[in-house]
């Protein structure tokens, strides 16, 4: 199965050859949208296919990487693609949430469809790189290019205030990374290679370690975000259009994440053990403070987009537990997070393609009118609650299991999070559907349609069939967690 | 068909109904989803009995586990989707299913009229799905899998009327508060997978023993492990059963239809708390701190919620106090160590409130709408089968009862257990002898209140009719009562209220006083038939190891054999004050406990103000959570964070942009573009110098 990873990588770029080519024989107007739009479904549809072959055909048992690509490319530097069980489930996540992505443009998005179109499929294609690179300099290309299409969504397509988000965006990101990239050129001249697999078997010198680590936070904990560099990401979220805020919360995010596990941990674990108080502490700072913010939000996507951060705490905090539930709990409350939170931007997405606002107090009563859509809703909420059946459950469970093995004050503390996540998501919950419709303007508002109940169909399986059945989850990322935790524990003691 | 295969489909049964009449209802019409629902529930019943019998005397094994599924495998953290059938599950069972089916039989008529009924009929399913999944757990998160999903299913039809603003905040508090209390029933589990290696019971109880001795490192202090554990799960407890602290979302809960006040918060979701320490009775056998403060914690509940129950007004909000109490002396028959005592005041309690909501739904359906007792009076003539099991409920949970011939209603049994085995643990603990006169004194104050609900109600003047405004003596409702008299049910066949001025009251319909019969059964039979199985000389040939008992708690058969004379008569005595005081008080001096309330006394303020929990509790926790969150958003995040970060740096930038002015073309897509040419020109320049 090699070359699986790059077919599932740049088939969307095969989409974005297709939509120019029609541009250039001089396909223009609404039927040229039209068959952008259908391109980019296929496009993206083709690469979910073959990643779910990718999982079907990955072995849980190998702790290594696996559908192995290496080109030589210049200058000494590698084109390497593989995954491992840790990566491997956020490229399905991807190409899962992309045509789901597409299908909720359809209608909504109606200036300069074909770039939009273009906009995504680079995107995904630079989001399946970071996931795939085992070659340092090609993630941080992926990495850092997946700015542009984000930059582009938010700039062009975004709402009233979206050149502001979009730069504080762009500068937030940016500047993170600049310091990692002088960390990844620091770290090639050290060890010679710019292979991931061999800088994870490199051993930096603890002081060296420190350094390092603190440029590759400076970049993921903005990623994320952790607090507090978290003020990028309300601001994105509530001027990028609908299926932007998807791909941002779904798996943007999420790099963050993989890049503690990919890098931090293997290959500077004295000083993550070093900065792991530093860690707890942001995190439970982010799960309290962000709650709390967001039980004050008046905007329905503000205040989804800081109970993300607040989820993203639980991540942070597993990560750094230094045992397998917390990791696998974090690497689970990735995957869950990017269903949920995706979903539920997908619902505010709904009610603001009908009205064109997301004033929470604009809404109420919405069930009398769209049951349906009081029913998803109600469902994605509790997700996002944590219920128990949903998925939004296993993994804060695990985190904060996990973290209360290495600290029990942040367990403590951080399960003060189930609460406030009840009190700002029911809050939300009341007052848009609940109540008496008051508001005039809503009489006729009209409950879902085939197209989005199809596009919620998955995402509703997703969340109650990982909620009931994790291991689904766990049985893949198991070994290649338990060796990472394992080697963890064996630099630290040695 | 073996035992498995039908304790699997008994709890399933629900689902399928839930799931038939939530997605297929409006398809399938209202008559078909009520049908399929309460015929699978009726199934479910009819196997829970079977169960029940199988376990206890049959020839089926005295505890098996059905595996379902595997639920989480995560390292040495391993869960399961399973059955787990004993005595104690098996009890859980039959109340549970017992109670749900009569409720949807009963909801037939009392919710005819309403407009969305196989949503209704879907959430009552749906609940009891989840209690067989909690009693059933053999792990804690199965367990709290159903905790919670209860608490779903309580959120959901507490707000069932969603038009209905009080309706809408009772549901969040519900849920909210029940939080409160998972978030050390989840710190508990942490504790336990820590502690024990496994979140399974089977791995977790036999190691109990060995670390009795041990301590634990938590938030900075050490402790006793086991009181630790367990004090933590008992937060979970005093959440869902509505203990004293967590109490107030309960009497707020009555904003749903009166048929869900009897199933969930009166015959079994609030019992889960109840259940939940009897199961883990091998760890709190362990954990003598957190039985003490478990007996205390019930002792005060059961006083608190007593004091409150005499002031109110709402005929179901006086119910759900007297829940609140009831399990208060639940809890504390299992902190002095009569967990049998505890699960037969609940079997036989789920029977009694059970009957008394459903009765109470019959007086509201029958008064129109009215929850307001002060607007009721002589109802005995309109309402002559209510009446009668009211009657019968109320003497029931009042405990009346010939002690000398052990003859008497169902809760004169398991009360009196109850207060026997707190006197018997007083001889050795002052917490056990609080408690033994805290269950004497709320059991006068629960007769005083039982029977007052049953003076206003049906005795005395008719205060409904035309000049009902003249007999109300407080009309200057606090917010109290606002939340009253609001349940905007329609009920069976009876298109004479709301437009008509016929305000007589009248008798419900068959489909509700059938089931209310059939509990007023229970009520009477249930503590004399079963007396001897759960708490007396067969009781350990009943539970089969189920409950555990330490070698040194021996309170059961103390309570039987050393308890004196005037302990078993002190009951009944103030049981009887407490009639004659509700009967001087709301009969004999019909209008004085008008005049009372009209003077507004301090202690009377104090009580009908509930001890001011919910005004302590506003003016501290949630004002804080409002205050730090707009501290944090407009402060933190806008000022400090934003002020001092981005927007100084693009104020920086603004000010170059101006100076070099040519750069501002004002194109996302040309900044897009330069900063690619940037990103590209920085990586090839690093690269160029780190190939050379």
């Amino acid at each position: 199965m090699t070359g699986i990873l790059s077919a599932i990588t740049f088939v969307p770029l095969v989409g974005v050859a297709a939509i120019l080519l029609l541009r250039a024989f001089g396909q223009t107007g609404e039927r040229a949208d039209t068959a952008a739009k259908w391109i980019a479904l296929a496009a993206t549809l083709a690469s979910f296919a073959l990643s779910v072959l990718l999982v079907f055909q990955f072995d849980p048992a190998n702790t290594g990487f696996q559908f192995l690509e290496d080109v030589p490319w210049f200058a000494g530097l590698h084109y390497r693609m593989g995954v491992d069980g840790i990566s491997v489930l956020f490229v399905p996540l991807t190409t899962f949430l992309m045509p789901l992505c597409i299908a909720a443009s359809w209608k909504s998005i109606d200036k300069r469809v074909a770039e939009y179109m273009v906009a995504f499929l680079v995107l995904e294609t630079l989001v399946i790189g970071v996931f795939c690179a085992l070659d340092i300099i090609l993630f941080y290309t992926f990495f850092e290019f997946g700015l542009v299409p984000m930059f582009l969504i938010i700039g062009i397509w975004g709402g009233k205030n979206r050149v502001y988000a979009a730069f504080k965006f762009f500068l937030y990101t940016l500047l993170g990374s600049v310091l990692m990239l002088a960390a990844i050129l620091f770290m090639m001249g050290v060890a010679h290679t710019s292979s991931i697999p061999e800088l994870m078997q490199f051993k930096f010198s603890p002081s060296t370690q420190t350094w390092l680590w603190l440029a590759f936070f400076a970049s993921f904990a903005v990623k994320m975000p952790m607090w507090p560099v978290h003020t990028w990401l309300p601001d994105a979220h509530v001027e990028a259009p609908t299926a932007g805020s998807v791909i941002l919360a779904g798996i943007l995010l999420k790099m963050g994440g993989y890049g503690f596990l990919r890098f931090s941990l293997p290959m500077f674990p004295h000083a993550s053990i070093q900065f792991t108080p530093l860690i707890f502490a942001l995190s439970v700072i982010a799960i309290i403070y962000t709650s709390l913010v967001a039980f004050r939000q008046t905007d329905v996507k503000k205040l989804i987009a800081y109970s993300s951060v607040a989820h993203m705490g639980f991540v942070t905090m597993g990560i750094f537990s230094g045992n397998a539930q917390g990791e696998q709990g974090a690497i689970y409350q990735m995957i869950s997070h990017g269903v949920i939170s995706g979903a539920l931007f997908l619902c505010v997405g709904v009610i603001y393609d009908r009205m064109h606002t997301r004033e929470i107090n604009f809404y109420g009563g919405l069930v009398s009118r769209m049951p349906f859509y009081a029913a998803v809703f109600m469902l994605f909420t509790m997700g996002n609650v944590g219920l128990p059946g949903t998925s939004g459950f296993v993994g804060e469970i695990l985190t904060m299991t996990g973290t209360y093995q290495a600290s029990t004050w942040t367990a403590l503390l951080a399960a003060t999070g189930v609460i406030l996540s009840a009190v700002y998501a029911l809050t939300l919950y009341r007052r848009v559907i609940f109540g008496e419709m008051t508001n005039p303007a809503l009489a006729t508002i009209t409950d879902m349609d085939w197209r989005e109940m199809a596009i919620f169909a998955p995402l509703i399986v997703s969340t109650l069939w990982l909620g009931v059945q994790p291991n689904l989850i766990f049985n893949i990322t198991g070994a290649s967690v338990d060796a990472l935790v394992g080697a963890w524990r064996v630099a630290v003691a040695g | 068909m073996t035992p498995q295969l039908l304790v699997t489909l008994l709890v399933f049964a629900p689902l399928l109904g839930a799931a038939i009449a939530g997605l297929f209802g409006r398809r399938i019409g209202d008559i078909p989803s009520q049908a399929v629902t309460t015929g699978l529930l009726l199934a479910a019943a009819a196997g829970s009995w079977v169960t029940f019998y199988g376990v206890i005397w049959g020839d089926w094994p005295a505890r098996f586990i059905v595996q379902i599924a595997p639920f989480i495998d995560v390292g040495n953290f391993h869960s399961n989707w399973s059955i787990r059938i004993d005595s104690l599950s098996a009890v859980m069972l039959v109340v549970v299913t017992t109670v749900s089916s009569l409720v949807h039989v009963y909801s037939w008529g009392y919710m005819a009229s309403d407009d969305s009924r196989p949503r209704f009929f879907a959430y009552l399913s749906l609940f009891t799905f989840a209690m067989l999944a909690l009693v059933t757990a053999s792990d804690f998160m199965q367990l709290f899998f159903g905790w919670e999903g209860v608490g779903l299913a309580s959120y959901l039809l507490i707000g069932f009327w969603y038009k209905k603003p009080t309706a809408n905040a009772a549901a969040i508090k519900a849920f909210v508060v029940n939080r409160i209390g998972d978030f050390g029933f989840a710190l508990g589990i942490m504790t336990c997978f820590w502690v024990f290696g496994s979140v399974q019971f089977a791995d977790i109880f036999p190691q109990v023993a060995a670390k009795a001795a041990t301590t634990w490192q938590f938030a900075g202090h050490s402790w006793h492990t086991v009181d630790l554990a367990c004090a933590l799960l008992f937060v979970g407890a005093m959440g869902k059963s509505a203990q004293f602290f967590l109490h107030t979302w309960l009497p707020d809960a009555m904003e749903g239809p009166t048929p869900v006040s009897a199933l969930i918060h009166a015959a079994t979701m609030v019992t889960a708390g109840v259940y939940m320490v009897c199961l883990l009775s091998p760890m709190f056998e362990y954990a003598p701190v957190a039985k003490q403060i478990v007996t205390l914690i019930g002792a005060i509940t059961a006083l608190f919620a007593a004091t409150v129950g005499l002031a109110q007004n709402d005929i179901k909000r006086v119910i759900a106090y007297s829940t609140c109490s009831q399990l208060g002396y639940m809890f504390f028959a299992a902190g002095v160590g009569a967990y049998q005592a505890a699960m037969f005041h609940l079997f036989t309690h789920a029977f009694f409130k059970a009957l008394l909501f459903l009765g109470a739904g019959s007086v509201i359906n029958g008064m129109h709408h009215e929850q307001d007792m002060r607007k009721m009076g002589g109802l005995w003539k309109y309402l002559p089968v209510t009446y009668g099991v009211m009657m019968i409920g109320t003497i029931a949970i009042t405990g009346m009862g010939i002690p000398g011939y052990d003859l008497g209603f169902a809760g004169f049994y398991s009360k009196d257990t109850i207060i026997e085995a707190a006197f018997a643990a007083g001889r050795t603990s002052g917490v056990g002898y609080f408690a033994f006169v805290i269950g004497v004194l709320a059991a006068g104050l629960t007769a005083f209140y039982s029977w007052r609900l049953v003076f206003m109600t049906f005795h005395g003047h008719a205060k409904w009719g035309h000049d009902a405004h003249h007999a109300v003596a407080d009309d200057h409702a606090s917010h109290a009562q606002i939340e009253t008299h609001s349940e905007p049910l329609p009920d069976d066949a009876h298109d004479d209220h709301g437009h008509g001025h016929d305000h007589t009251p009248h008798e419900s319909p068959l489909s509700m006083l059938v089931p209310i019969c059939l509990l007023a059964v229970g009520a009477i039979g249930a503590g004399y038939l079963f007396v001897e199985n759960f708490v007396g000389a067969e009781q350990v040939e009943f539970w089969r190891g189920a409950i555990f008992n330490g070698a040194a708690n021996h309170i059961l058969h103390m309570a039987h054999t050393e308890t004196p004379e005037w302990v078993k008569l002190a009951p009944l005595v103030v049981s009887l004050l407490g009639l004659l005081g509700a009967w001087y008080v709301y009969i004999a001096r019909e209008g004085m406990g008008a005049r009372i309330a009209a003077e507004k006394g301090p202690a009377w303020s104090f009580l009908y103000n509930k001890w001011f929990f919910d005004e302590i509790y506003d003016a501290t926790f949630v004002r804080l959570a409002r205050i730090l969150g707009d501290l944090f958003w407009k402060g933190g995040d806008q000022k400090l964070i934003d002020g001092l970060g981005p927007n100084g740096v693009s104020w920086l930038s603004y000010v170059i942009g101006r100076g070099t002015g040519r750069l501002q073309t004002g194109y996302v897509y040309h900044y897009a573009f330069v900063m690619l040419l940037g990103i590209a020109g920085l990586l090839g320049w690093f690269l160029f110098m780190w190939s050379r």
